[in-house]
């Protein structure tokens, strides 16, 4: 099913997707306390399928505790989440894939047979599992490394083992907790192809990030999480929406009468105005600029960034932690 | 609810793997060799100890009387020995005491030369002894006997005593399956107490390669704590099989054969069946406890300082289980049929005793039952507390961990 991202009629703190849309996991009023502390605070998602879903927030936002509420490892204090059909997701474990933050595999194990284990997790023969795993690492260009060790490959390698362990069942649904923490740019890019292709084929994929360039470039829909609420859900476009292109203009003349149609907060810095577009639009900016003899050397509208959004719907405070979180050593 | 044959599909996974990776590993051989080690030490002190005995003066009393008072008392005590009970004490003449003359008993004991232990003095109408309070509490009868032996006039005729020996008797066999129940328990205790700790440190390994989350997303808890169970009550008949086929090698290649014994109240076949059935039952107990507690260990230290808590209530259970043994009948008893650790080391000893099969199919009902309830509350406990990001207090292990620290006047 093909989804038209600008037909979404937009409601509360995000956009609601239309009836007709199948939805691969759908969570209302999620809550969720530890000890007095309320990691989740009413979170709703609505994730449709074969969408790339992203949760961006900064550390300790509640993404971690949102994915694992999805995936039934913990139950929500309150609320309802379905996933896949289910509102019981071990139910459905068989069809989810999951690559949490910590990865880890038995240092014991051979490559093959650490794929092998997953998959035989995910209900899949423990033969048929072997005989995938080896399939899969030949691939990915890691065939020779089949029989050897966890505990004797790099920690990259050791990482791919396990995303290939993640994926060996073909799950319909692939949840993947801060995936691009620890890998080198080379194998980052990697696996936004991967993350691509399995969109491609139909897969659900949701990831959490607290790097908005990886949303930004991947996600059809993103939920920004801050202080266990969501501020905002909804496709990447509308969050960039939410804000006012911004203007920067070059003028031959340096007053007139065509001052009058440029916002009383412009700011002047050098040779150039830097302003929100009025709502009014472009054209009656344009038409008092020429009409008022503005002489434009050069005129430019850009549509906001993600991060941008993101400081405007969760703070500024959040888009600090964001940019700290992303800074940190992981 | 996930179904029942999912759940058990899930463990089995857990428990090939788990299994594959003990028996394959390298310190797996240790853990067969580990209990020759006591089997040494028991064999090399028991040495000792025989050859400590042998060594050690045979007790004596020393006798200070009247040259004829004293060779009657030791014509006594040659008449006597071999007619009663117990092992009889040298005599030894110190002194033939004469008429008017005294002795000092007190002197003789402490002499390193004469090396008695008591001294018999006074004469046969009105004898004295002398030594150690226990030792003249001890002897006090049978020196009365053989001082009462020796003044007697007329010499004492034995009869013979015509004998008719029988195979057993019930008050035997009573009595003999009493001891089988007291060795089973014994021996069910041994192998749960060197067994069950083991999976104390099980969920460690787990937590430390940070896979438990992946394992947790994928199969429910409870069966994931089940399938842990299973691989190590695997490993652990592994390890029986293994000692039991070389203990009877042992035996065969001695050219002994087992002595002959009475057979338990529900006869051998069956004791032999509900010992596998009861050893499985009170390892799974036990082990789905340890389990719980260890999955809130954070670390191997964690770990270690739980081990002594953890067996002194092994043995705890153990003594319950005994001491109820010797109190058929009563509430302790029945408290130990019930309690639902306790209950199989009761209930095999019941089997040596009693003859009714019912009890232990009731029994081995109820013992699943609590498999399933320690477990699920364990993986309850585990979901709850170990299964959360972001701030938390310490989980209930490490508190534990953290009190006995404290307690040692240890900084943590």
């Amino acid at each position: 099913m093909k989804i038209e991202l600008g037909e979404w009629p937009v409601s509360g703190n995000g956009v609601e997707l239309g009836s007709d849309v199948e939805l691969a996991i759908e969570a209302r009023g999620l809550v969720k306390r530890f000890d007095g502390f309320t990691a989740v605070d009413g979170v709703d998602l609505s994730v449709p399928k074969g969408s790339i879903f992203g949760i961006l927030g900064p550390n300790g936002a509640g993404k971690t505790t949102t994915l694992r509420i999805l995936l039934g490892i913990i139950d929500p204090d309150e609320g309802f989440r379905r996933v896949l059909g289910s509102e019981q997701p071990m139910q459905v474990a068989r069809r989810i894939g999951y690559l949490p933050e910590e990865r880890g595999l038995y240092p014991a194990m051979k490559a093959y047979e650490a794929i092998a284990f997953l998959a035989s997790l995910r209900g899949v023969p423990l033969k048929e599992g072997r005989r995938k795993g080896r399939e899969l690492l030949e691939e990915h260009g890691l065939g020779y490394a089949a029989d050897r060790q966890i505990r004797q490959m790099s920690k990259g390698m050791a990482q791919q083992v396990q995303l290939l362990g993640t994926l060996v069942h073909e799950p319909d649904l692939v949840v993947f907790d801060e995936p691009f923490s620890g890998l080198d740019a080379l194998n980052q890019g990697k696996l936004e192809r991967m993350i691509r292709a399995l969109a491609e084929r139909g897969t659900t994929v949701i990831f959490s990030t607290h790097v908005i360039a990886h949303a930004e470039r991947l996600c059809d829909r993103i939920a920004i999480i801050a202080g266990g609420k969501v501020p905002f859900a909804g496709p990447v476009d509308v969050a960039r929406d939410r804000l006012r292109p911004q203007v920067r203009l070059e003028t031959r003349q340096h007053d007139g009468p065509w001052r009058a149609a440029i916002p009383a907060d412009a700011r002047h810095e050098g040779a150039f105005w830097y302003f929100t577009l009025p709502e009014t639009g472009i054209e009656p900016l344009l038409r008092a600029l020429i009409e008022g003899d503005a002489g434009i050397l050069s005129l430019s509208i850009e549509r906001a960034g993600l991060h941008d959004a993101f400081v405007a719907i969760a703070g500024e405070a959040a888009a600090r932690a964001l940019e700290e979180s992303a800074g940190e050593p992981r | 609810m996930i179904a029942m044959p999912e759940k058990l599909r899930a463990a089995l996974v857990i428990a090939r793997r788990d299994f594959v990776a003990v028996i394959f590993s390298k310190t797996f051989i240790f853990f067969l060799i580990g209990p020759l080690f006591p089997v040494l030490v028991g064999g090399m002190a028991g040495n000792i100890g025989n050859k400590v005995q042998q060594n050690a003066d045979r007790p004596t009393i020393g006798v200070a009387m009247a040259g004829a008072d004293a060779d009657r008392l030791l014509a006594a005590r040659a008449e006597l020995n071999g007619r009663l009970a117990g092992q009889f004490p040298e005599l030894v003449v110190l002194k033939r005491v004469a008429p008017g003359q005294s002795f000092d008993a007190r002197v003789a004991l402490a002499n390193d030369k004469q090396r008695v232990t008591a001294v018999v003095g006074g004469t046969l109408d009105a004898p004295t002894l002398t030594g150690p309070t226990e030792r003249v509490r001890q002897w006090v009868g049978l020196v009365s006997n053989m001082a009462a032996h020796a003044r007697s006039s007329s010499a004492m005729t034995y009869p013979d005593v015509a004998v008719t020996e029988v195979n057993t008797s019930v008050a035997k066999v009573r009595s003999t399956q009493a001891y089988v129940a007291q060795g089973s328990q014994v021996v069910l205790f041994l192998l749960t107490m060197l067994l069950a700790g083991m999976v104390l440190s099980n969920l460690v390994e787990e937590k430390g390669n940070k896979i438990i989350e992946v394992l947790a997303a994928a199969i429910p808890l409870d069966a994931m704590f089940m399938g842990k169970l299973f691989a190590m009550l695997g490993v652990s008949l592994v390890g029986i099989a293994v000692w039991g086929s070389v203990g009877g090698l042992l035996i065969l290649i001695g050219g002994q054969g087992l002595p002959a014994m009475t057979a338990p109240a529900v006869g051998w076949p069956l004791f032999a069946l509900l010992g596998f059935l009861y050893f499985t039952m009170a390892y799974l107990l036990m082990g789905s406890l340890f389990l719980s507690i260890g999955g809130m260990a954070s670390t191997v230290r964690e770990v270690q300082t739980l081990s002594m808590p953890v067996s002194m209530f092994q043995l705890m259970v153990f003594f319950f289980a005994s001491y109820a043994l010797s109190s058929p009948g009563t509430w302790v008893e029945w408290a130990s049929l019930i309690f639902p650790v306790s209950s199989p080391y009761a209930m095999l000893a019941r089997a040596a005793q009693e003859p009714e099969i019912w009890p232990h199919l009731v029994a081995l009902a109820w013992q699943v039952l609590w498999v399933v309830l320690i477990v699920r509350a364990g993986a309850s406990l585990f979901r709850r507390t170990v299964m959360k990001s972001g701030p938390s207090r310490p989980n209930p292990a490490g508190l534990l961990v953290r009190l006995i620290w404290r307690r040692q006047g240890e900084a943590y």
